[in-house]
């Protein structure tokens, strides 16, 4: 019963994202970008290919992280606001099925997304190449570490939108992602440092935040090379684990919340 | 009614943080270690020219030239505190940087300094120092300070004292050039390497220098260039010594019985100079001033 | 058992951006309300009525207190698959339609298929929105909304209703549908609790009433008593002289009212004969003369009028 209802809740967040105009648009965009590296390889010589899957990757991680920052500030914030919760949550479910299904929901509309999305890739591939050459499927592990990425930035609009307005869950959303990017700089940079209390501290927040510069093997894929088995894993484990922390942790907010 | 059971389910979401990060942690360092290969391909080179960055920068080149300037700053020192030798990407980060940002001065001179100084200091390329330097003074025609910088590499990285005295001749031509940019061009024209010239320009740098790591860098070379003097002196006691008594001195002690000299004599890190029983003069073995190089061709 | 049972219920709301200060909206409420019993909770706006409600509900958590429905603490999910919930001025996702809302929502019960549907038909037809099920609720109404929220309070006939402010929104052919909704709600047996400020719909509806201000408990009891006891005639009058208005003063409950060459005036039950007299001495012409049950504005605004006075300090709200 509890998982028929939460599936429920997941089928309507996926609804709504469905009948927002807002997210053809962007799919749209981020095809014709995709089309539109089949012109810029043209104009040099030997790594189309390369080029193709440069773009392709970065438009399909672009645009899915716009989609979900888009998307995931409102998920809670905006029932909230609209007291649209209201008539939801004296349903007999629990909040945390509501804030697990908005969570699972979201992360549905992305896969189909980026689903949409890589086929355009794929297409464009076919009609550079005329044909798909084994060491390929390593673009489809660039593509699921892309998901991974955007299931975690989902888990952080989630959280940070049970308690902050959608501009500010933006806010925060967009810069725990830059900050995770460059965690590995950041350490780096307390590396040098020969202060004590500052590589303490970079070293912490360096393990403290999601790590997005896990995901990117973009550049490495698109050279043709494959991604080990263990990087799969330990990735898919990564992602996994901070967004069930991250989950857990919006799960408790908002079961504590007045919802005035 | 009550939002269940708060302390009890504080804890619960602690234990589910700290479960957590126990997984996460080590999972971070086995990903760390598995992905050092994929992180060897510089992103950063994707786009390789500077200038179609610059275009894609929308305006922000200055921002991004700060950021590539970093980034520099980070990869020079994050391979030196690796101690590898070879700095690929150095050259390449650094003409983006300018591409970006043609007025940003310190990526010329500190750039410059990376890229001349010699193996386990720098990249050991003081030809590419060189280029860069000239495209900074083609940029920023004011800016006399840059024909230091170039004069220098061609003076102590090269030896080329010709090109050298050539370069300070031109800054000094600059209205706003200090008046020891002539003074300079024409002791190198004159006598080549000395220690006199060198001792002024690491001076100069070391004065100039805001970044403790360069700073660092021009008082160790001259602290090598003092004990070079010191040692010179006290060989020169000692043969002295050696005049009046048909001997060599055993000790400072009997240097200083003579009045040859005040007292023991310290290198620049404070360790006593060592007395051999032949005259020659040694650096105690926990000092570490440098002797092995200097502005001599033989010295490198 | 009783259907809701509330004792000492309180809710602060902080108030202030920097120095939080609370403010109680709700003050110690207890309550006890009977099954199959039709609950009127009347008060002033900012009375707390709409605080009770979400409390009931467990959309916020009180600051001391307990309520049960049936038994359970409120706030269980499970209390939900007997209690139906219209908020106030309702909102729904506005993407959807009537239909598929209430087919989402009916999905959170254990309801087959078959009989989703079939309810689900049921209460559009009861609303009145059968001929807009397809049309999304975007483009709906104030008032189609307000129906919206009454079907899905509905949907999965609770034995509990509770309403907020049902009839807010609804034109009169609206408010005449509801009024009789909640009354084939009350003849099946359900109980049903719902807060107004139109004092005619819990006069014709319910069997007790709470009246509530301030966040404090002003009364409870049958409405029908309190008002016979007071009861008045009015009566209109073709317009007199000055001095003969004059004479009447005395006799009147309050100042009479002249317009349009008629005159209002309302007389209490126990001056009606010499009221009588007195026209016939003065040869006034009657026009009308109808007894005006006290209504329940009136005894509204003498019950709170006297609420208000143990705090004569405090502005009023
Ligand atoms: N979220 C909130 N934060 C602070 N104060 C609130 C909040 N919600 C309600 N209040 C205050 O609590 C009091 C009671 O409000 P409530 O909405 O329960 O009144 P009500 O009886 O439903 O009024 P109405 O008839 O206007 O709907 C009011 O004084 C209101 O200002
Ligand atoms: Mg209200």
């Amino acid at each position: 019963m509890r998982s028929r209802q939460t599936l429920a809740i997941v089928l309507n967040t996926f609804r709504e994202a469905v009948r927002d105009r807002v997210l053809y648009n962007l799919i749209a965009f981020a095809l014709i970008l995709i089309a539109s590296a089949l012109l810029f390889g043209q104009i040099s010589i030997g790594i189309q290919k390369t080029i193709l899957l440069n773009v392709g990757l970065s438009a399909i991680s672009i645009f899915g992280l716009l989609i979900a920052i888009f998307l995931g500030i409102g998920l809670v914030y905006k029932e909230m606001d609209k007291r649209s919760l209201y008539a939801l949550l004296s349903k007999p479910i629990r909040r945390r099925q509501f804030i697990i299904g908005k969570f699972l929901g979201l992360n549905f509309t992305l896969l189909v997304n980026t689903a949409l999305m890589s086929v355009g890739l794929w297409a464009a591939l076919y009609y550079l190449m005329r044909r798909f050459e084994p060491q390929d499927l390593s673009v489809w592990v660039a593509i699921y570490f892309i998901l991974l990425e955007l299931s975690l930035v989902t888990a952080l609009c989630l959280f940070f939108s049970c308690f902050a307005t959608p501009v500010l869950s933006a806010v925060f959303t967009f810069m725990a992602y830059v900050i995770g990017n460059f965690a590995a700089d950041i350490r780096a940079f307390g590396e040098l440092t020969e202060n004590n209390l500052l590589k303490g501290l970079t070293t912490v927040l360096y393990y403290l935040l999601p790590n997005f510069s896990d995901f990117n093997v973009s550049a490495w894929v698109s050279h043709g090379k494959p991604v080990a088995a263990e990087v799969v894993l330990l990735n898919t484990l990564y992602a996994l684990c901070y967004d069930a922390i991250l989950v857990a942790a919006a799960v408790w907010i908002f079961s504590r919340k007045d919802l005035k | 009614m009550k939002p269940s059971k708060t302390g009890r389910s504080v804890w619960t979401l602690a234990l589910v943080l700290a479960c957590g990060w126990a997984i996460l942690v080590p999972a971070q360092m086995a990903l760390d270690r598995r992905l050092a290969p994929y992180r060897e391909t510089p992103e950063l080179l994707w786009i390789p020219s500077g200038n179609v960055l610059r275009s894609l920068s929308l305006g922000h080149n200055g921002l991004l030239a700060d950021l590539y300037w970093t980034r520099v700053v980070q990869y020079f020192g994050a391979r030196r505190l690796q101690r590898r030798t070879d700095f690929p990407l150095l050259a390449p980060l650094l003409d983006i940087t300018v591409a970006l940002d043609p007025q940003l001065l310190v990526a010329y001179k500190f750039g410059a300094i990376f890229l001349s100084a010699p193996s386990s200091y720098g990249a050991a390329e003081p030809q590419k120092a060189i280029a860069l330097l000239r495209r900074g003074i083609q940029a920023n025609p004011e800016e006399w300070r840059l024909w230091h910088d170039l004069g220098f590499i061609y003076y102590w990285d090269l030896k080329d004292y010709r090109a050298a005295s050539e370069a300070y001749r031109e800054g000094s031509r600059h209205p706003d050039a200090a008046p020891w940019m002539q003074v300079m061009a024409a002791v190198i024209e004159e006598k080549g390497g000395n220690r006199e010239t060198s001792r002024f320009l690491w001076t100069e740098i070391h004065n100039s220098a805001e970044d403790e790591t360069i700073r660092k860098n021009a008082s160790m070379h001259l602290e090598t260039l003092r004990a070079l003097d010191d040692i010179e002196e006290l060989e020169r006691l000692a043969g002295r010594f050696r005049e009046r008594a048909g001997r060599w001195p055993q000790s400072f002690q009997e240097m200083i019985a003579a009045g040859l000299l005040q007292g023991i004599p310290a290198d620049p890190q404070k360790y006593p100079y060592q007395l051999q029983s032949d005259g020659r003069i040694t650096l105690h073995p926990n000092s570490e001033v440098k002797l092995d190089y200097g502005p001599s061709p033989e010295a490198r | 058992m009783a259907a809701i049972e509330i004792s000492g219920l309180s809710k602060d709301y902080s108030l202030g951006f920097w120095r939080k200060r609370p403010f109680r909206a709700l003050d110690r409420l207890s309550l006890k309300v009977e099954r199959g019993e039709v609950f009127g909770f009347l008060g002033p706006n900012g009375a707390g009525k709409t605080t009770t409600l979400k409390l009931l509900t467990g959309l916020i958590f009180p600051t001391e207190g307990t309520a049960t429905i049936l038994g359970h603490p409120v706030g269980e999910p499970e209390t939900f698959l007997r209690v139906g919930y219209l908020p106030e001025n309702p909102y729904f996702y506005d993407y959807l339609t009537p239909q598929e809302l209430l087919d989402y929502f009916a999905q959170f019960f254990p309801l087959s298929a078959e009989e989703r549907q079939r309810r689900r038909d049921a209460v559009l037809d009861q609303v009145g929105l059968a001929e807009f099920r397809h049309r999304p609720l975007r483009k709906f109404s104030k008032g189609m909304l307000q129906r919206v929220g009454i079907a899905q309070a509905i949907l999965h006939e609770p034995e509990i209703v509770l309403l907020d402010e049902p009839m807010s929104g609804l034109d009169p052919v609206g408010r005449h549908e509801v009024r009789e909704l909640i009354l084939q709600l009350k003849a099946a047996g359900k109980t049903v609790f719902f807060s107004t400020h139109i004092l005619s719909d819990a006069e014709a509806l319910c069997d007790r009433v709470a009246i509530l201000n301030r966040g404090k408990l002003v009364g409870v009891g049958q409405l029908s008593e309190s008002l016979q006891r007071q009861a008045a005639c009015e009566a209109v009058l073709e317009c007199a002289s000055p001095e003969a208005l004059s004479r009447l003063q005395p006799l009147a409950a309050k100042p009479p009212l002249v317009s349009g060459g008629q005159c209002r005036i309302e007389i209490p039950e126990k001056n009606i004969p010499q009221f009588l007299a007195l026209c016939q001495s003065d040869g006034l012409r009657l026009i009308s003369l109808n007894p005006v049950r006290l209504s329940l504005e009136d005894y509204f605004v003498e019950v709170l009028r006297g609420s208000d006075s143990e705090r004569p300090a405090s502005p009023s709200p």
